[in-house]
């Protein structure tokens, strides 16, 4: 091939992309032939495991600038795609449909909240951060406002936040290779977590950036392609996102035609834990604007506080291509959220109305348990039926699923093949890779550049602060996995913690560092621990049984977090001297995007 | 006011409509949640919910990418564009 590598880009995943539908085109064949299930699975996860490894280790380096910020050169697009994967996680791919499935209208708040934060990212942050030329989010932090205690306090927030979130990941890698690969959890645990080390450990930022490209044409395929071909199917409508609106109406019929029957609680208690059933309307606003709004704001401003997806925006070869990065990357983030309500649509009407031949509800329960998918989802305990008034009929009350079957099992129940179950599992394990590779990263550079090199030793050389970085990923990425094999607590709730701890600490920081030029060293130090430590009292305080105020919960912590952080910054600022001039030019300096960057090009 | 002033003052214009659209998006319709999806919207579908799953991330897309352009033409207009294109 002719010319460098990042001119070719598009020519390399237009052949890689190809490459994805002619597997799956060989394994669709290879099912027609007679695969099981389980190979055509373990296939389609190996084959794109395969793919990233071999991406990590063509982009192997040893320059500190690849390594950490992927030498500053991806294209705007190709920047958008990976941050759109770095974004997307185990949670968006796999439990969001099923959350919007179950709890309608007030769920549908993380949909907004989780594509507003980007207005925010874009034009408060990430084109002044670019300018500043950091490595990592505390090297502003500690370069902007001075001193080894800001910088270390950014990393404090930074590992609580990211590390929270980490869990979920390794978790939901696990998830997918035990069912796919047929292994148990606490096993699988571990083969995820070296598939995210074999993205990232050689090539940093750089093996990151060209495995999470590569991940997300494999997740967008695995989504959007069932939601086109159920809705076909079904005779819903060619292009479902505009077409659905007679089957949201339907929807809504039936739950009328049904009612939503409250179940006794100690019929309750003979479903498996973490199945639910239908108890929430699917298309009618049922939450107070409060609690909408709170939640959609929460993880807005968490987003603009996530150093993950803040550091993708310093890959970018100008200022100006870090702005329009931020579009693209919401735009390929807009084609999986706005599929996600679909599927959802798509998912229930095809298991309760009885005019489809789908449906389950109104069957009688020997006919239910004898259907192929239920059996085997109900094995997999993420289905349950039992007849609680006793009249031998499945009624919308009785009939209970996980959040996860909701994407997972769609394909099956609506009789497409298994090649397309396959994909969809390769799709989540990519989600939930990319996420999990992005995060470890930002955890170990942070420490490795920001506690190490920055603080410890400042003399270390390229070679060795690199050694560093690496060892420090493999910790952090064990230490991770370790916690994620206990199964302490479900991912999406970890998920929005570690956007409510983000924004806590890390917000108003951040944000005032550019836009109120008075912020100082003291009133940011104040502000970061004021705000985490706020915001993790708020929630234990909720969690042991407190009362919360405001409407406040557990899942909108970060609101009271960051109210604390802004008012002690500005008290703390204003009580205390201003900074020095020089400082001042710096925020001078960051506000234009021509001229040099703050910190040289290799620091 | 030197350049570098006036260029922040646009910029900071720019931020505050980009925050308000923002806020009406993000926000506002949500006050109305209730009043607003007896309406029938776009393809049919209740405005609330369609804002919900298509509309309101749709315009932030849309928002995002004409700030970006906004903010090129501010930089162009006091000089302060990178020189190199991408």
């Amino acid at each position: 091939m002719k010319g460098n590598f990042i001119d070719n880009l598009p020519k390399i995943y237009g052949i890689y992309t190809g490459g994805f539908v002619g597997f799956i085109i060989i394994m669709a064949i290879a099912e027609q032939m007679g695969m099981t299930a389980k190979t055509i699975g373990i296939a389609f996860v190996a084959f794109t495991v395969f793919i990233y490894a071999l991406i990590g280790y063509l982009s192997r380096t040893a320059q500190a600038d690849a390594y950490y910020v992927a030498g500053r050169q991806v294209p705007t697009v190709f920047n958008g795609m990976a941050t759109a994967a770095d974004w997307m996680s185990g949670a968006s791919f796999v439990a969001m449909a099923g959350g919007i499935y179950f709890k309608g209208y007030g769920y549908m708040a993380l949909l907004v909240g989780w594509t507003g934060g980007y207005v925010l990212v874009a034009s408060l942050l990430a084109p002044y951060l670019r300018k500043f030329g950091c490595y990592t989010v505390p090297d502003f932090i500690g370069t902007r406002y001075g001193g080894n205690l800001a910088r270390f306090s950014a990393v404090v927030v930074l590992t609580v936040a990211s590390f929270t979130y980490v869990t979920a990941q390794i978790n939901a890698t696990g998830t997918i290779a035990s069912v796919a690969l047929d292994i148990p959890f606490q096993y699988a645990v571990y083969v995820g977590l070296i598939s995210i080390l074999l993205c990232s450990m050689l090539g940093g930022m750089r093996g990151v950036t060209w495995t999470q490209v590569a991940q997300y044409i494999v997740l967008i395929i695995a989504y959007l392609l069932p939601v086109f071909w159920i809705s076909n199917k079904m005779g819903a409508g060619f292009f479902p996102h505009f077409m659905l609106a007679d089957e949201v109406a339907r929807i809504g019929e039936l739950e009328q035609q049904f009612g939503f029957v409250k179940n006794a609680a100690a019929d309750l208690k003979t479903v498996p834990k973490g199945l639910a059933g239908i108890t929430k309307a699917h298309s009618a606003v049922n939450a107070t604007p409060w609690a909408f709004i709170s939640l959609a704001l929460a993880m807005m401003m968490g987003t603009a506080s996530l150093p993950h997806v803040m550091m993708r925006y310093f890959t970018t070869p100008s200022v100006k291509a870090a702005r329009k990065s931020v579009g693209w990357s919401l735009f390929f983030i807009f084609l999986l959220y706005s599929s996600a309500p679909m599927l959802a649509t798509l998912s229930k009407l095809s298991l309760i109305d009885p005019n489809l031949p789908t449906g389950i509800i109104g069957k009688t329960f020997a006919e239910v348990e004898a259907i192929d998918w239920y059996q085997n989802w109900n094995q997999a305990n993420l289905m349950f039926i039992s007849d609680f008034n006793g009249n031998g009929t499945l009624e919308l009350n009785e009939f209970f699923m996980g959040g996860k079957a909701v994407v997972l099992a769609t394909p099956e129940i609506a009789g497409l093949p298994y090649v397309i179950s396959g994909l969809v599992a390769a799709g989540g394990m990519a989600a939930a890779m990319s996420t999990a590779d992005g995060l470890i990263l930002a955890i170990a550079n942070a420490i490795s550049h920001d506690v190490y090199y920055k603080i410890i030793d400042p003399k270390a050389e390229t070679a060795k602060r690199l050694l560093v970085a690496r060892v420090l990923l493999v910790i952090i990425g064990f230490a991770g996995a370790t916690i994620a094999a206990m199964e302490i607590q479900g991912i999406l709730g970890s998920v929005i913690w570690a956007f409510d701890f983000a924004m806590s600490g890390l917000f108003f920081p951040l944000v005032l560092g550019v836009w109120w030029k008075r912020a100082n060293r003291q009133g940011a130090i104040a502000g970061m621990l004021g705000g985490l430590i706020a915001g993790a009292w708020y929630l234990v305080w909720v969690r042991t049984g407190g009362s919360g105020f405001l409407g406040i919960t557990q899942l909108t912590f970060g609101i009271f977090g960051s109210a604390v952080s802004l008012v002690l910054m500005v008290v703390v600022s204003l009580m205390t001297t201003e900074p020095d001039k020089a400082t001042q030019k710096m925020v001078d300096d960051v506000r234009v995007p021509s001229g040099k960057s703050i910190l040289g090009k290799s620091h | 006011m030197s350049n570098q002033q006036k260029h922040w003052e646009k910029t900071r214009g720019l931020l505050f409509i980009t925050l308000a659209i923002w806020f009406v998006f993000s926000i506002g319709i949500f006050l109305f949640g209730a009043e607003m999806n007896e309406v029938t919207g776009p393809f049919g579908y209740p405005w609330t919910y369609w804002f919900t799953c298509q509309g309101s991330l749709g315009a932030f897309v849309i928002l995002i990418f004409w700030f970006a352009n906004r903010q090129e033409k501010i930089d162009e207009e006091f000089g302060f564009s990178e020189r190199e294109d991408e």
